[in-house]
């Protein structure tokens, strides 16, 4: 590959491996978004540790569906013989919840294998190719304060260098795509691996990283905020950049 | 899960699902399930099949200290006794009348010893207590102390076989589903009488109901009825809702 000459010239456009892993992650993206949060719409309590269920506490209620605050238990009876003992409660009303998750878990599961094997292709093509080396990590003389600082008010003033058509991109640029490549897409996949029971049987050390499932899903859920909010930055930069034509580089190339 | 809704899409999706098996049965390889007509459960096809491939085949789900021991909440079908609801079996009313004492779990198809087991038959066999978390599809978790007779253990009394591939399970709610071989001859996977130290209460699904550790919570059958050895599969038959849920 002549990733060297491609970092210098000035012309160059995106590679064909990158523009179409990008858009094929992008519908993933969207997918896995759209389903996550129908798919959290029917519990939407968050919790820290193993265990989170509407007989325990919340570490986080989010106000977003119907299931919100349900409380109509009968009354809770204990399994054990002692004032603390955890305890058992059924629900007693036909109220109608909110739950979709037969399709919704479907189309999230089928969305993420869209997002894994062609991520770890781009992962590897990115490794082998230089891609990562040249163009998104940044350069030593790039990672001074005064640079970083530089860049920092350009965006605050709103001067966003133009778009140059290729993978030349600004310092903060390298690394916010760095967090989403290197960090918080393979969280996500990490995370919402260690919420299924088959494969936390195989490695039980995931359970044991995250401090156990609903650690690892209430992680799932702020990586999959943090990404949105990428998402609505890199719509706002590609809008203020130009939008047709930064779509046209990221599609046809030119 | 609210399994009245279920039901009844359960029901008209059964009429148009044995409509299109008809057409397309014929042409179904049986090698892997799931057979389903649809993207996404073409998706759950690939996980069931992915993780049959790539995982090894019993290690066994997490298990807990009696201290960790939780809440736990008793959703989806709470009571089959109660002739208000669409799920009302007047035969689980009559039995649970008689403190299940003429309780009996039914095993058949392809096995050489077809038989009824009452609830002292299983409790003969030698028994497994696990700690374990239950994890519900719709996102809460919970820890409980089983106990039971290891499903494999009445498998083997009963005598599979060869040619049999899954383990169709039926409840007195009206719910169907099954488990292939693999999950059935898993070490947690029992046949749960007992939960915390006390005789499994009608809300978790007494007398009897099925502990599936490395699927998601609506696999572990409440109320058992019927487990017929078989070379087809039941589906719990809703859109989409998957029959492997590993994941």
């Amino acid at each position: 590959m002549s990733s060297i000459t491609e970092s210098t010239s000035e012309a160059v456009s995106h590679r064909r491996w990158v523009k179409v892993s990008h858009w094929i992650v992008t519908v993933s993206f969207l997918l896995l978004a759209f389903s996550g949060f129908e798919i959290l719409m029917v519990h939407p309590r968050l919790y820290w540790g193993e265990v989170g269920n509407e007989l325990t506490p919340a570490l986080l209620e989010l106000p977003i569906s119907r299931n919100h605050q349900r409380d109509t238990w009968e009354e809770s009876k204990p399994f054990f013989d002692s004032d603390e003992s955890p305890v058992s409660a059924a629900r007693t009303s036909d109220e109608l919840m909110f739950n979709q998750n037969g399709w919704g878990r479907s189309l999230h599961f089928l969305a993420a294998w869209l997002l894994i094997v062609p991520g770890v292709i781009y992962l590897l093509i990115g490794v082998f190719s230089g891609h990562f080396r040249n163009h998104i990590w940044p350069k030593r003389k790039e990672l001074t304060a005064a640079s970083v600082w530089r860049d920092v008010k350009d965006h605050l003033r709103m001067q966003i260098a133009p778009a140059t058509g290729g993978p030349h991109y600004g310092l903060l640029q390298k690394l916010a795509y760095m967090m989403v490549i290197f960090v918080a897409l393979p969280l996500a996949v990490v995370t919402g691996l260690t919420m299924s029971p088959a494969i936390t049987a195989a490695y039980p050390f995931l359970l044991k990283v995250f401090g156990g499932y609903q650690s690892a899903r209430t992680i799932h859920f702020f990586t999959s905020l943090t990404l949105e909010l990428f998402l609505f930055m890199h719509l706002a930069m590609i809008i203020k950049t130009g939008f047709t034509q930064q779509i046209r580089y990221m599609t046809l190339g030119k | 899960m609210k399994r009245k809704d279920i039901i009844t899409r359960r029901k008209a999706l059964a009429v148009s699902a044995s409509a299109l098996g008809a057409l397309l049965l014929p042409g179904c390889s049986k090698t892997s399930p799931p057979t389903y007509g649809s993207l996404l459960r073409m998706g759950d096809a690939l996980t069931y099949n992915a993780q049959r491939t790539l995982l090894p085949g019993q290690s066994l789900a997490k298990e807990y200290s009696f201290g960790e021991i939780s809440s736990f909440p008793a959703t989806g079908t709470i009571n089959p006794a109660d002739s208000s609801k669409e799920y009302y079996s007047e035969e689980y009313e009559r039995l649970k009348s008689g403190l299940f004492a003429n309780w009996r779990l039914s095993v058949e198809g392809s096995v050489t010893n077809a038989g009824q087991y009452s609830l002292q038959d299983l409790q003969r066999f030698a028994s497994r207590t696990q700690i374990t978390r239950h994890t519900c599809e719709e996102g809460w978790t919970a820890i409980g102390e089983w106990t039971g007779v290891p499903l494999s253990s009445v498998l083997e009394h009963a005598g599979i076989l060869p040619g049999a591939r899954f383990i169709n399970f039926y409840s007195y709610d009206g719910w169907e589903d099954s488990i292939d071989m693999l999950d059935a001859f898993h070490p947690q996977t029992i046949l749960a009488y007992g939960m915390n130290g006390k005789a499994l209460s009608i809300p978790h699904g007494a007398p009897v109901r099925l502990r599936v550790e490395k699927q998601i919570g609506y696999k572990s059958m409440k109320y058992l009825q019927r487990i017929v050895v078989t070379d087809e599969f039941v589906d719990p038959g809703d859109t989409g809702w998957a029959w492997y849920v590993g994941i």
